[in-house]
């Protein structure tokens, strides 16, 4: 297993468009993907999840990739979210 | 004929067809090969998301990309691994494959209900509208197709879903009528940006309006007409000739100043009512905002909202105006406004009672926290405070000094907000229009609020049949309230604006013109028709025929002069 911290950049917090575009990229890979906060753990490939989480802008969430491709999909994870999921 | 919400503008008259939704009842069933329901699941899924995916395509060149963005979301969830592993394990169990779907989708669809926010609620829709799809596949049922109806139809159907909305050929479709859904409404979105005429909440309108028959859906107003008379048709097919060639003509005032036609610049601001109304003001080419109705967030709510809950709304706009000014209207309880939880109670004669600023004054540790969410907005963008109901400088004076101590403590508390944010008076009351130069000395700007000075100056309630002849803007007593109002603050030099909707009314345009309005605040569909009338006045124009408007004394003078002189 491999994790990284990361802060949360998006304005709106994870809503539809971010929560779906990491979702969807995350199920590319086999491995599983979660998203940790302070209080929860999310599925990292659920937009629902994601969403339903409520994680605002500004929270330092921890990335948790296990599986066979684990570090591409970190890599690829933090990528997005530093780039502020497309917004 | 039938009322209901006005969602989308424009008239439309066609042959109404009523989409009768398909028929997803079914028996539920224990099932024993769990791979071969699993498998069926799977290829009903992939289906569903083929076709949503095609459509999704088809809107991007039909609707546009955001509304495209919708049909592509449910895809995204109808993959979700959450949802469709759930939906599994319940297979895995022994559940045939609808009732799982049915269960597990109603699961997710009640969790994002249970969220206080708006946003949820619409994703609670599109689980619903998955779960009809899906389930369509499954039981091999056509859901409704209206790509394929013949032009000039009016559809008529219980609730617009956006995968309905997405077969949509807007060129066959003259008008749309659904028996649920508000002005915010998925169903009114896409309608407003496909251009067609909609009312939407007409109560049972799939019983009483059928296949075949004529109607008529004026948008603009509300209402459906079926089988109208032939003096009604072609009192309607003039209007809806009028209404699509004055639209042509105004598409050539958007992204044009503001000016007269001697060149003196305006302000063409609009009125919101919530923070998603934004997206509308600026589609309509919107300079400004003049008036977000602050009441929204207190009465859909079920206890008086938090801090950060006002301060997201109040920043969401002022980030998407991009500090252009956001006038923000404090909160406006009581009259005709009631909040259930704030437990005031019921007056004799509520216009002259405890409302508004009063209510606000009095109860000082709720309006600080409104104030609080304010100033702190109020670092992202260019937002200024009014304070609704004024009508004596004490109150006034009250209000900032309120103003101050929040910005003390924000202070306190490290927070970032402008120190210079503006506090200005909705001039509203008969009060305010005898004192404007009192109070142009307390106030940042003001802001003509012609519904309530109407009202407040004639004594005249509007809803109210038997006097309603009296409420018009055109009685003498309330142009020279107005004209008061507007000459004072210019004189202290100060920003006067109108944000009822006298100031969206073409036959005022040059009196308002002429006394010096800086800013004209109406609704979203009326910002170019109201920049287009104010093109068609120069100052000297204007001060001459406001001078003759002056000179007369009743109302019917007056609009008769106002219609001679009309551009």
């Amino acid at each position: 297993m491999v994790s990284e911290k990361v802060t949360l950049i998006n304005p709106q917090g994870l809503h539809m468009r971010p929560a779906g575009l990491f979702a969807s990229t995350m199920g590319k890979f086999a491995c599983d993907v979660t998203i940790v906060t302070a209080d929860k753990e999310v599925n990292g490939k659920s937009p629902m999840a994601l969403m339903a989480a409520g994680i605002p802008c500004g929270t330092e969430v921890e990335v948790r990739c296990d599986g066979t491709d684990e570090n591409e999909a970190l890599a690829a994870a933090l990528d997005l979210i530093k780039s502020g999921l497309g917004e | 004929m039938y009322e209901g919400v006005n969602a989308s503008e424009g008239i439309g008259i066609g042959t109404v067809a009523v989409a009768v939704e398909p028929d997803l009842t079914f028996t539920p069933h224990a099932v024993e090969d769990a791979a071969a329901e699993k498998a069926r699941f799977k290829a009903a899924l992939e289906v569903f998301c083929e076709k949503t995916e095609a459509q999704a395509e088809h809107m991007k060149t039909s609707v546009g990309e955001a509304e495209a963005e919708i049909m592509s979301g449910h895809v995204t969830l109808a993959q979700d691994p959450e949802l469709t592993g759930a939906i599994e394990a319940s297979i895995d169990g022994g559940t045939c494959a609808e009732q799982a779907l049915v269960e597990t989708s109603t699961m997710f669809e009640n969790m994002f209900l249970s969220m206080d926010d708006e946003v949820f609620r619409l994703r609670a829709a599109d689980i619903a509208d998955i779960r009809t799809g899906i389930l369509a596949e499954l039981l091999g049922r056509e859901v409704v197709d209206l790509s394929v109806l013949p032009a000039g139809t009016i559809i008529v159907v219980h609730d617009l879903t956006p995968s309905m909305t997405a077969t949509i050929d807007k060129a066959n479709v003259a008008g749309i009528v659904t028996e649920t859904g508000g002005r915010t409404s998925h169903s009114a979105i896409i309608a407003r940006a496909l251009e067609i005429p909609a009312v939407l909440s007409v109560s049972n309108a799939c019983g009483a309006l059928h296949n075949g028959m004529t109607a008529i859906v004026d948008g603009s107003k509300g209402v459906v007409i079926g089988e109208p008379d032939e003096e009604t048709l072609a009192d309607y097919t003039e209007r809806a000739e009028q209404f699509a060639a004055e639209k042509r003509a105004l598409e050539a005032f958007r992204g044009k100043p503001s000016v007269t036609a001697d060149g003196i610049a305006k302000v063409l601001a609009c009125n919101i009512g919530s923070p998603d109304d934004v997206n509308g003001a600026l589609d309509h080419d919107a300079e400004a905002i003049g008036l977000f109705r602050s009441e929204f967030l207190f009465m859909d709510a079920k206890e008086l909202p938090s801090e950060e809950e006002q301060f997201e709304a109040y920043r969401k706009v002022a980030v998407a105006m991009k500090g252009a000014p956001v006038i923000i209207r404090t909160l406006d309880v009581g009259g005709d406004k009631e909040i259930p939880y704030m437990n005031l109670q019921k007056e004799e004669n509520p216009f002259m009672g405890y409302r508004a600023i009063r209510y606000c004054l009095d109860n000082p540790d709720e309006y600080k926290v409104q104030l609080r969410a304010l100033l702190r907005a109020s670092a992202f963008g260019d937002i200024k405070i009014m304070v609704p109901l004024v009508t004596c400088v004490e109150e006034i004076r009250a209000v900032k000094k309120l103003v101050e101590e929040c910005k003390a403590e924000l202070r306190e508390e490290g927070r970032t907000f402008n120190d210079n944010i503006q506090v200005g008076i909705m001039m509203e009351t008969a009060a305010a229009a005898n004192i404007p130069d009192l109070l142009a000395k307390e106030s940042a700007f003001f802001s003509i609020g012609t519904n309530d000075l109407t009202g407040y100056t004639m004594a005249s309630d509007r809803g109210n049949d038997r006097v309603a002849y009296l409420y018009s803007w055109y009685y003498p007593a309330v142009l020279r309230a107005i004209k008061n109002i507007i000459e004072s603050g210019v004189r202290a030099g100060i920003m006067v604006g109108m944000c009822g909707e006298a100031a969206a009314d073409p036959l005022l345009t040059p009196l308002l013109i002429a006394w010096g309005m800086e800013e004209f605040s109406t609704s979203a569909p009326s910002i170019l028709r109201t920049r287009k009338a104010i093109s068609q006045w120069t100052k000297a124009e204007a001060d001459e025929l406001a001078a003759k408007v002056l000179e007369l004394s009743t109302a019917e003078e007056v609009k008769a002069l106002l219609e001679a002189n009309a551009r």
